[in-house]
């Protein structure tokens, strides 16, 4: 990272969102946003400090008032009625059969993009309001992030040329 | 227009062939060629800003029946 050249262009994103699907968005942006020299850093609040847990295993998608979600089921698309969702197990087996097809289509896994943003020294803050509401240590969370809260991240993204909010 | 590296992301879908590129190009030296083989037809529009964006030239661009070959050259 060239720092704080006058040229380097800078992006930040509040992840609030802890499910599998929603880890999505900001991991490929960030990700993707680094690789094309941009400095990023990433606010993980609310829920979204799921996505800087130790272990990535427990990410699910909710089935639950998700029309917009229809799973390529042999040669048609399924869709799942807000009824089944309230059936215990049902949001696993999607969240089975999501992760499946990420495998197929080389779709790369959260814990593989977590790994490349931290590898192109993307800055990961944890927020501490969140920590202290969920009752959350720093020991559940992955090494060499920041914690912080909102003067922190305001502080940043005043500085950033894209601020998203996800 | 000889490669210096191939990468080779066949199967891989967005955004792993520009994050696995971004990766080789660190490894060369400057006017040094990365051949990129990608199957992501999103890659066709991703190579070209991305070279755009970071001032690495897209030298040529080739669509062989679905499988894509981009040379970049690092600038």
């Amino acid at each position: 990272m060239s720092g704080d050249g006058s040229n380097t262009k800078s992006m930040s994103i509040i992840v609030t969102k802890g499910t599998l699907d929603w880890a999505y968005p900001p991991f490929i942006l960030g990700t993707t946003a680094a690789a094309m020299d941009v400095k990023v850093t990433m606010f993980f609040t609310f829920y979204g400090l799921q996505l800087l847990k130790k272990n990535l295993d427990h990410l699910q998608i909710s089935t639950l008032g998700n029309p917009g979600m229809e799973m390529p089921l042999m040669g048609m698309h399924m869709t799942m009625p807000n009824l089944m969702s309230a059936i215990p197990g049902v949001d696993a087996a999607c969240s089975a059969m999501m992760k499946n097809l990420i495998k197929k289509k080389g779709v790369a896994s959260i814990p593989e993009l977590r790994e490349a943003a931290i590898e192109s020294d993307i800055e990961f803050i944890g927020c501490q309001m969140t920590m202290d509401l969920f009752e959350w240590g720093k020991e559940d969370l992955i090494d060499g992030i920041e914690i912080g809260g909102a003067a922190t991240y305001m502080e940043n993204a005043l500085k950033s040329d894209i601020n998203l909010f996800i | 227009m000889s490669a210096t590296t191939t990468l080779d992301t066949k199967g891989m879908n967005c955004p792993l062939p520009i994050l696995k590129a971004k990766k080789a190009l660190k490894d060369l030296g400057a006017g040094e060629v990365l051949e990129v083989i990608a199957t992501d037809p999103g890659s066709v529009k991703d190579f070209d800003s991305f070279c755009r964006t970071t001032g690495n030239e897209l030298v040529d661009t080739n669509d062989n029946d679905g499988v894509y070959t981009f040379m970049i050259k690092k600038s």
